[in-house]
């Protein structure tokens, strides 16, 4: 045993843990569970709910907190015996009654119209320390409901102060604007004056809250947890791929939640990832569209469109495929197939982000999400984590908690941390002493770079530079992508050799992979492939019909490089398809078969030519090219941030009326503040 | 019930210049990067300058000590001494209720204040002058029973004193502090068991510095040279 | 009875010059700077012997709890010496006059114990309502920067000393010491966990020493006068000589200082001019402050006021506030009242404290008219000691107190109000 490990007995069974846990986490260790309300694990510890009581033998003759109560604090028996702990002595068990009947005698009984039934921590203690609580003779406390805005609900006669919500909004969202106001049994949980919240991590509030207190207001009354189909798979709202369990009931999704994953999103979920379901059933292109004669949109067969395709194509067209936001990589890999065989061009930069082809470490980068917890330095460059990558900002926030210096170059911006502001150019970098260059060789130091950085003509030079500055300060780099499909299709190559612009310049037919933040001019022939009637939808000449991510299988690499499944949760609407499939079927009438007829079949292609890939949840470590010679115009460019509204950036989300209401009060409250500021 | 912030609130606040400096200076009290230590003196004197404590104020202060606004309301609806209504102009009587003052008599000075003032507490008399609330133990109780008017006790009551105190203050009086029998501080009443001797001070410490803000320095006796005029606030 | 030259606090009711040279002539600031020079191992050893327990009402050995203070070496931090002038427990009403009327003993005191557990920095934390106690404190600490007897190198002893006072705004929940930090720092005052404990991480996480007024203003006298002079007074273990405050039904309510151990009767009788209506008129007295159980006559005719004494009866001595009740009280809505003030105090952290004060008062409240059933009294004391020892600090057990040492003593006269009334049984469905 080393030296500083300890042992306990618990429940009569000795173990030997790290003594700076909780009796909590040692109970949890051996599987014991012990309940509890307030405490959660990634939130500072409250000690105030009382119902992870214990008996500490030889103890104050009273039950103590087991959340707060480390094993380096207990002390030995007289004769150096190890601490013995009881979770379930009778002095145990009568204190968990008494705090059950306590926090019940105040809460309402309206569990069967209450939208946590059936997944309610109260409702579950209550029938193992279930008290016949009909002693309580007073008129049970009235409180007042808060509007917290239009995602989370309120019912504060249900709420036991444990103050998980207090501390989340406070400690990881870092913009404290909720608090346990007055004091004693009048306290209340409320925002500040009952303003509404800002975070765009507030969802999580929801899944925190052990009782029904706070509820997801556009899920309210949908359905009952045991009605629900659940699946568990990715989110692709921003690049981070965060775990999420999509819940449907039939054709519709209800529901959206985090699940846990450590090294991405561990519990959380930004509220665009979890509220935009909505826009998966609004908009939908749900059957293939032809444009006439008269230059209209007009419903057609899914036989008409692929031959209306096919005529526009032959061997000696150019044909340019490019690729959008949300498209998994079995989709790019079966489109990237059919270009080679036509000899065309793929293209994913769009924006016109300049990644190098190749440079695995350059595009990925070298570090890992995770990494930023042992970061002590920080270089945002052209970047706001907040919008780009909320859950990330706030894996940030807690390096910055912990004590991680941060700069930042480029826009400056509202962070939920501190951060010493360099200026908007990557010049500014030089304003760093030697001095402290010289300390960065010592620390642990991460790049965080923006795709804002890599804008325009300078991207090129941009990234040789931040190259340069990782290599002479000894820091590793996380490249910030904002698009799900953005390393997959990196990976699988599907760049040009000139660049966006001019390959869309250069082409005659574009295959159109859900691209909406583009404008391609007159000119070529557009086919649309994807799943809303959005921007892209417009300028198409044929509309192809896909499925939405939570409608096919899939798979997603995320920002660090870490290739995830995404699984069906749900038909797709209409005659929309799976979007492999709609390419497989193009090949067929393109007289360019595609050599495979089912998705595994595919898959398995794509793994053997790309092993990465098939390493599902791994980071890879990457290679990394030492920097070129780049030219220094580049260093007087300032930078920008790459997303303008951050509930708008992609088809699904701009087609949810709640995140169109989040974004209107997102920018009165940006402009209540410009104003106040004057 | 909780309390709530007053529905009408002002446009906005600001401390007066006195009271700025002042606050200012209690900052030096505390350690670098913990100002937000000062966050109840700032509000109190805030309180003091306006009479209660307003939304606005609420605002300013969090912004002087680097706080949301949130954590400042949340130390303004804890503390109970802050009023988040206004309160009567001239004096808002605190009658203490707890049982050492209701075993010698609050309860009827309470119903002095239903009767002369309003019937219920919190609730400003339509001059806007007086208001009353019942408070917990104030700590005298050797002289109970007693209320707290602003900065000062009003000792050893009973219903008649009481009456004249209420009237008194109606009439724009604000009359001497402390016992208001003829006890000097807390010592027995009559003779005195233990520390018999000359009595040297004319008033006791709480009255004398009543006496002091009142500019009624009677007698040069009130040897405080320290005290600072410049820290009482504006009010 | 204790005589006046044993007195410490020689000017309790500020009928002397209050003035800081008056106050040096009768003993205050007189060789402070030679008694430190004898070093803090020393003061602390001398507290220790003295006997000297906490006066803020738990009575914990004052000089063992300056021993926990860590070094600065070990702990790299600054260490901070809080005085707890919160003074909030209802009964009690002896800080005040230190604050208002002894001010320099407790300046001076705060530099011997700063100095003792090796703390530059001493905060007063007053209650808000005390607001001239406040200003005459305040007077005494400028006077005595004036003078050099505090800043640096403060009354010539070498250690540099600074005495800031804070004060709170209505929260008794303030005087339980981790709330007083945290009211301190800034925030509500919610009592913080133990572990860790103040003299591990206590202000703004650094080492720190709450102690109650009157505890630290002693000691000046004691370390003057020598320990065994302190230790004289009272029964073993209950040293000294203590500030009494008498409240309720008694001829000439007070504060004084005597003996430790003085019987109770004594006490009333002598200094508070016997109880209203003769000592045969007396139903009961909280010989403690608000948060200790009452006695009822009997066991008060022959009680001695120490904290062992009291113990051994289910009481406790407490702060030393006795708050005397004759025949002529209803001593049931007394207590409510009691309860009342639990419920208005709770800070609302921790859910028995929380949920069982409003419970408690809510059925106190009936029983003062009778207005339940006979068992709603065991249920109540069940409800008490369903708070009791199970909440973050010790007002849930405040809470609990009084109404078991209710129960314990007056139960009869609770069943016989809810046998006479008439409608309890209809109320009780
Ligand atoms: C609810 C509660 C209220 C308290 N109020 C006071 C108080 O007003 N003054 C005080 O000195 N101690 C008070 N205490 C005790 C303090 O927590 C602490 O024990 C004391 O200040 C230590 O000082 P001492 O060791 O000098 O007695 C209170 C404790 C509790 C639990
Ligand atoms: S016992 Fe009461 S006062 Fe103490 S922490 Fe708990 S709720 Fe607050
Ligand atoms: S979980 Fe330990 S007190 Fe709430």
């Amino acid at each position: 045993m080393s030296d500083n490990l300890r042992k306990v007995v618990i429940d009569n069974v000795e173990i030997t843990v790290n003594p700076a846990l909780t009796i909590l986490q040692a109970c949890e260790q051996m599987n014991k569970e012990v309940p509890r309300f307030c405490y959660h694990e990634r939130l500072s510890i409250a000690g105030n709910c009382r119902m992870c009581l214990v008996e500490v033998v030889g103890g104050p003759p009273k039950p103590m907190a087991s959340c707060a109560l480390q094993i380096k604090d207990l002390r030995p028996g007289p004769n150096g015996e190890s601490p013995v702990i009881k979770t379930n002595s009778d002095m145990v068990k009568k204190a968990r009654e008494g705090v059950m009947e306590f926090l019940l005698i105040n809460h309402p009984l309206d569990c069967p119209i209450c939208d946590q039934g059936g997944e309610c921590d109260l409702q579950d203690q209550a029938l193992s320390y279930g008290v016949d609580f009909s002693r309580y003779r007073e008129p049970k406390r009235a409180a007042l409901d808060v509007d917290l805005g239009p995602l989370v609900e309120t019912h504060m006669t249900r709420c036991i102060s444990c103050t998980r919500c207090v501390r989340f909004i406070t400690e990881i969202a870092g913009v404290p604007e909720m608090g346990q106001v007055g004091r004693g049994e009048t306290s209340e949980i409320t925002s500040y004056l009952g303003q509404t919240l800002t975070s765009e991590l507030q969802g999580n509030i929801i899944d925190l809250c052990p009782v029904g207190a706070l509820t997801s207001k556009p899920y309210a009354f949908s359905a009952r947890p045991w009605e629900l189909t659940k699946t568990n798979t990715i989110d692709v709202m921003d690049a981070l791929g965060s775990n999420i369990r999509v819940d449907s009931k039939g054709k519709r999704i209800l529901r959206i939640i985090p699940r846990n994953h450590d090294g991405i999103n561990e519990e959380w979920l930004s509220d665009k990832s979890r509220f935009m379901w909505d826009g998966l059933n609004r908009q939908r292109l749900d059957r293939p569209y032809i444009r006439n004669t008269s230059g209209k949109l007009e419903e057609t067969t899914w036989d008409l469109a692929m031959t209306a395709v096919s005529e526009k194509c032959s061997q000696e067209t150019k044909i340019l495929a490019i690729c959008g936001d949300l498209i998994n990589v079995e989709t790019l890999y079966a489109a990237k197939k059919l270009m080679v065989s036509f000899k065309g061009k793929t293209e994913c930069r769009i924006g016109g982000s300049y990644l190098p082809p190749g440079d695995r470490g350059a595009y990925v980068g070298t570090a890992s999400i995770a990494d930023i917890d042992t970061a002590e330095r920080i270089f945002l460059i052209g970047t706001n984590p907040r919008i780009e990558a909320p859950v990330l900002n706030a894996r940030i926030r807690r390096a910055w908690l912990r004590g991680a210096d941060i700069k930042l170059v480029g826009e400056p911006a509202e962070l939920t941390f501190e951060y010493q502001y360099l200026g908007a150019k990557i010049k500014d970098l030089g304003k760093l002493s030697e001095k402290f260059l010289k300390s960065n060789l010592k620390k642990n130091s991460l790049i965080i770079l923006g795709q804002g950085a890599l804008l325009g003509l300078h991207g090129p030079n941009i990234m040789q530079a931040i190259k340069e500055f990782k290599e002479k300060t000894k820091s590793e780099l996380l490249t910030l992508h904002v698009a799900a499909s953005r390393v997959g299709a990196m990976d699988l190559d599907f760049v040009s050799d000139i660049g966006f612009d001019s390959s869309i310049e250069w082409s005659e037919v574009v295959l159109n992979l859900g691209v909406d933040d583009y404008d391609i001019p007159k000119g070529p022939f557009v086919v649309y492939q994807g799943s809303h009637g959005d921007r892209g939808a417009e300028r198409a000449d044929v509309i192809l019909p896909g499925c939405a991510f939570t409608e096919e299988p899939g798979t997603f690499i995320n920002t660090e490089g870490r290739p995830q499944m995404a699984f069906k949760a749900c038909d797709g609407v209409g005659e929309a398809r799976e979007n492999w499939a709609i390419l497989r079927a193009l090949s067929d009438r393109l007289g360019v078969p595609l050599p495979f007829s089912s998705l595994e079949e595919l898959r398995t292609q794509l793994f053997q030519e790309n092993p990465k890939i098939a390493s599902i949840n791994e980071v890879p470590s990457n290679s990394w090219l030492a920097p070129r010679k780049f030219s220094k115009e580049c260093l007087n460019y300032s930078l920008r941030t790459v997303i303008e509204d951050h509930y708008l950036t992609n088809p699904i989300a701009r087609s949810s009326v709640l995140l169109a209401q989040l974004s209107r009060n997102n920018r009165m409250v940006k402009s209540k503040k410009e104003i106040e500021n004057l | 019930m909780l309390r709530r912030l007053d529905k009408k609130q002002p446009e906005s606040f600001k401390f007066s210049a006195k009271n700025l400096s002042w606050a200012r200076k209690q900052l030096k009290k505390y350690p670098d990067g913990r100002k937000q230590s000062a966050v109840i003196p700032l509000l109190f004197r805030a309180q003091e300058q306006e009479g209660w404590v307003s939304k606005p104020a609420i605002e300013v202060v969090a912004k002087m000590l680097d706080m949301a606004p949130i954590r400042v309301f949340e130390v303004a609806s804890f503390y109970f001494m802050f009023h988040l209504s206004p309160v009567g102009s001239v004096a808002h009587i605190q009658v203490c209720g707890t049982t050492p003052c209701m075993l010698r008599g609050s309860e009827r000075l309470i119903e002095q204040c239903k009767k002369k003032i309003s019937s219920n507490p919190m609730e400003v008399t339509h001059d806007g002058k007086i208001s009353w609330e019942e408070v917990e133990c104030l700590g005298a109780c050797s002289n109970a029973p007693l209320v707290q008017i602003g900065r000062d006790y009003y000792e050893d009551l009973d219903e008649a004193k009481f009456s004249n105190l209420i009237s008194n203050l109606i009439s724009g009086i604000k009359p001497l502090p402390g016992s208001q029998t003829d006890r000097f501080s807390s010592e027995p009443n009559g003779d005195l068991t233990s520390l018999k001797g000359k009595v040297e001070e004319e008033k006791n410490a709480s009255v004398s510095l009543f006496s002091h803000d009142f500019g009624k320095k009677k007698r040069s006796k009130a040897k405080h040279p320290a005290i600072n005029l410049e820290d009482k606030p504006d009010a | 009875m204790l005589k006046d030259e044993d007195r410490i606090f020689s000017n309790l009711y500020g009928m002397k010059d209050r003035s800081l040279k008056s106050s040096i002539r009768r003993g205050h600031w007189d060789d402070t700077a030679r008694l430190m020079k004898k070093g803090a191992a020393w003061v602390v050893a001398e507290i220790k012997e003295s006997g000297l327990r906490g006066r803020g009402g738990a009575g914990f050995p004052t000089g063992l709890k300056w021993s926990f203070m860590p070094k600065y070496q070990e702990s790299g931090k600054p260490s901070y010496l809080v005085i707890n002038a919160d003074e909030s427990e209802p009964g009690t009403c002896k800080d005040r006059e230190i604050l208002r009327h002894e001010p320099h003993s407790l300046i001076e005191g705060c530099l011997f114990a700063g100095f003792a557990m090796g703390a530059h920095t001493a905060y007063i934390y007053v209650r808000g309502e005390y607001i001239r106690e406040r200003e005459s404190l305040q007077i005494a600490i400028d006077e005595a920067y004036d003078q050099g007897l505090l800043g640096k190198n403060a009354a010539s002893s070498g250690w540099s000393f600074d005495v800031f006072v804070h004060h709170g705004a209505g929260a008794y929940i303030c005087g339980e010491e981790t709330a007083l930090l945290e009211s301190l720092e800034g925030k509500k005052g919610m009592p913080r966990m133990k572990p860790p404990f103040p003299a591990m991480a206590g202000l703004y996480g650094c080492p720190t020493t709450v102690n109650n007024v009157e505890s630290i203003a002693v000691v000046p006298t004691i370390l003057r006068r020598g320990s065994s002079w302190f230790s004289q007074f009272g029964r073993p273990n209950n040293a000294g000589t203590k500030l009494f405050c008498l409240s309720g039904h008694i001829n000439n309510p007070c504060v004084v200082e005597e003996e430790m151990s003085i019987p109770l009767k004594e006490l009333i009788d002598k200094h508070g001019g016997g109880v209203s209506g003769g000592w045969s008129n007396l139903k009961a007295v909280i010989p403690g402050g608000s948060s200790v159980p009452l006695l009822p006559a009997k066991i008060c005719e022959d009680a001695l006021m120490d904290f062992d004494w009291l113990k051994e009866q289910k009481s406790g001595l407490g702060t030393g506030a006795v708050i005397v009740m004759n025949n002529q009280t209803d001593i049931v809505k007394a207590i409510w009242r009691l309860s009342k003030f639990y419920k208005h105090e709770s800070c609302g952290q921790c859910t028995p404290c929380r949920e069982g004060t409003g419970w408690m008062m809510r059925v106190m409240e009936r029983f003062i008219s009778g207005n339940a059933d006979l068992a709603e009294i065991d249920s109540l004391l069940e409800v008490s000691k369903q708070v009791e020892g199970h909440t973050i600090c010790a007002l849930g057990d405040a809470a609990a107190w009084p109404i078991q040492g209710l129960m314990r003593h007056f139960r009869h006269e609770v069943e016989a109000r809810i046998k006479a009334n008439k409608n309890s049984n209809i109320a009780a469905e």
